[in-house]
């Protein structure tokens, strides 16, 4: 086995240019899978951070009423905080949100909108609360980048806020923008409007009332309570996981189309030196090999192409990964229109797995195409072979 | 004494009569203003900051609660259909071919960027139904005297908790009408005029909305012609209305 091993060294080296041509191709497949799975990871780790931080937390409670999906039900889906989660609550184990609609006029511009309540004192989302502050006068209000941006809104401006309590009259008054953050999750920042949760109970007339209630990103036990359902991290992660899963089905074409055309390579050259090096395989023969070992002599020739690939990879391969997961790719504005949790900047994150499993998928698969060609050695006649007739 | 009391309790009598309660004239201007049901084919002219579009329709109502509205151009516009059933409000687009709920707070966004919300352009409430009047004093506008009167929301699911109603002391028609936030922002602002005898009551047949939080001219509503108190087949508010 051995012998077979350097000799298979040996002629894949003597074979030059050839050989080197589909190591490079093999590497580049090495390098891209790798960097495009790396991608993804990176995206969905980033991703499933920015919305554990800032709108998942460990979960949440929601109001039986509440569909995210559906702004008619905002109407209706707020009633009192369950008493049983006063002290959990009051450990900053929990922060209760209160939403209704409304509608800002930024610079005589009619805006619909979403007036979100939490409390000033919460830390379990990155909202940055503390930041509501001024007089009793005008509603502090909080917003994102992008919201701050579309409505041309900077720290300190004065907007009128119109919205409708519970029975539906109308309201109105001026909100100031004491702070704006920025944040990956756009489901926190566009079109909505942050403000103190007691000052929205009493704008909305609905007192010790709340919509969702998130939970403390910690393992504990959650009650369940009567009138409100409860969302795990899990399921409000879902639509993020799932679109990582279909951009991970996507991103097998490319693996098929690169393998393919390395694979390609690789299965023309067996067939080409099973074709070119018959008197060869006659030797062998002669000298005492079995047909089953020069067919394990070829494939292992073939095989040994990702080997080398693999080598090759790593040598350019590793600090050009090594960069780009230092200073990530820009994406500035990407995908935030469709309201995904898409950071400016997605850090590639290379696990052992992903690296191990693309070099296992590239080995065995050169292996298999290099030992398809080989197969015909088996059938060859070892005086014809060595004579170099074709068969 | 005699000489001088005498003609005072006349001119307070006289002056009593001519000043009639805010309910009174509440109620007068409900008779003018409202019906069992109306139909009427208007025109809005939506004057924005940077264009001025003009959407013709015709219109069919019943009590508070019930009104079907199709648009009868620009083209773009022609075949859309309104359905509102109290607090609920279906629209059908031909060029969708679909029917869209909305309700709620969607309900209070203006319609085609108008000044209007759907709820302005749709409902006809009776005033005394939800507010409480009180007169505040008299003023003129333009030619006409008026009556100043300040309505607070005696029900607790109306729009405007607020109202100031200028309104014709001989036609008993509001011409100027200002409503206001619970807080006291003054929100809207609609001018009436044209003002014409319709099957013996007046009615304006041109108001002016201005939404004062929003920039722009505001929105010219101008009825073309109104019939009240017409018998109106049950099937117009109904939903399969909509797709035919």
């Amino acid at each position: 086995m051995k012998l077979l091993f350097k000799l298979a060294a040996k002629n894949l080296i003597g074979a030059g240019m050839r050989t080197w041509l589909n190591v490079i191709v093999l590497s580049i497949s090495f390098i891209v899978i790798i960097w495009h799975k790396g991608i993804l990871d990176g995206w969905n780790i980033q991703a499933r951070n920015d919305m554990i931080n800032w709108e998942t937390g460990g979960g949440q409670y929601r109001q039986k009423n509440y569909d995210p999906y559906d702004p008619f039900s905002l109407t209706e889906a707020h009633s009192n905080i369950p008493a049983s989660f006063d002290s959990i609550v009051s450990k900053g184990e929990m922060a209760a949100i209160l939403i209704s609609q409304g509608t800002i006029y930024p610079a005589g511009r009619i805006q619909s909108i979403l007036i979100k309540g939490i409390n000033s004192d919460q830390k379990i989302l990155k909202i940055p609360s503390s930041q509501f502050t001024g007089n009793n006068e005008e509603i502090p209000a909080l917003i994102g980048r992008q919201m701050a941006n579309d409505n041309g809104l900077k720290t300190g401006d004065l907007v009128t806020l119109r919205w409708r309590d519970v029975h539906g009259t109308f309201d109105a008054t001026d909100m100031k923008i004491t702070g704006i953050f920025e944040t990956n999750v756009p489901t926190v920042d566009l079109g909505q409007v942050w403000v103190p949760l007691d000052r929205l109970q009493k704008m909305i007339g609905a007192p010790g009332e709340a919509t969702i209630i998130v939970k403390k990103n910690i393992e504990t036990e959650v009650p369940s309570t009567e009138g409100w359902k409860f969302k795990t991290k899990e399921d409000l992660l879902k639509s993020i996981t799932d679109l990582i899963k279909i951009k991970s089905v996507g991103g097998i074409v490319l693996y098929i189309i690169l393998l393919s055309l390395a694979m390609l390579a690789i299965f023309d050259t067996q067939v080409l030196s099973i074709f070119r090096r018959q008197k060869e395989i006659g030797t062998y023969i002669a000298l005492g090999m079995t047909r089953g070992q020069v067919v394990g002599l070829f494939t292992i020739e073939g095989a040994l192409n990702s080997v080398l690939a693999g080598l090759l990879a790593a040598l350019y391969g590793i600090p050009f990964l090594a960069f780009q997961s230092k200073t990530g790719i820009s994406i500035a504005g990407a995908g935030k229109e469709y309201g995904l949790a898409l950071a400016d900047k997605i850090f590639p994150a290379y696990s052992f797995g992903l690296v191990a499993t693309t070099i296992i998928l590239i080995m065995i698969t050169t292996t298999i195409v290099s030992y398809l060609p080989s197969r015909r050695i088996a059938k060859m006649k070892p005086t014809e072979a060595l004579r170099g007739k074709l068969q | 004494m005699k000489r001088i009391a005498i003609p005072m309790l006349i001119l307070c009598v006289s002056l009593t009569a001519q000043n009639p309660s805010a309910k009174e004239i509440i109620e007068k201007v409900d008779k003018n203003m409202s019906a069992e049901s109306r139909v009427f084919t208007s025109k809005m002219v939506i004057h924005n900051p940077r264009n001025t579009r003009t959407v013709e329709s015709k219109s069919w109502s019943m009590g508070e609660t019930k009104s079907y509205t199709e648009y009868i151009s620009p083209p773009r516009e022609q075949g859309t259909k309104m359905l509102k059933l109290d607090n609920l409000l279906w629209i059908f687009s031909p060029a969708t071919d679909r029917i869209i709920q909305i309700s709620g707070h969607m309900l209070r966004q203006s319609v085609m960027g108008s000044d209007l919300s759907y709820e302005d352009m749709m409902e006809d409430p009776h005033l005394l139904n939800h507010y409480t009047g009180k007169l505040e004093k008299e003023e003129k506008i333009g030619d006409r005297n008026c009556w100043v009167i300040i309505l607070t929301a005696i029900t607790a699911d109306v729009a405007y908790q607020t109202q100031k109603l200028w309104v014709d002391k001989d036609r008993f028609i509001p011409l100027r009408k200002e409503l206001y936030a619970k807080s006291g922002v003054l929100l809207k602002k609609m001018e009436l005029s044209d003002v014409l005898q319709v099957q013996g009551r007046w009615y304006p047949k041109k108001i002016l909305f201005k939404d004062v939080l929003k920039e722009g001219e505001g929105t010219e509503f101008q009825m073309m012609d109104i019939e009240f108190n017409v018998k109106i087949p049950d099937y117009i508010f109904s939903k399969a209305s909509l797709k035919k």
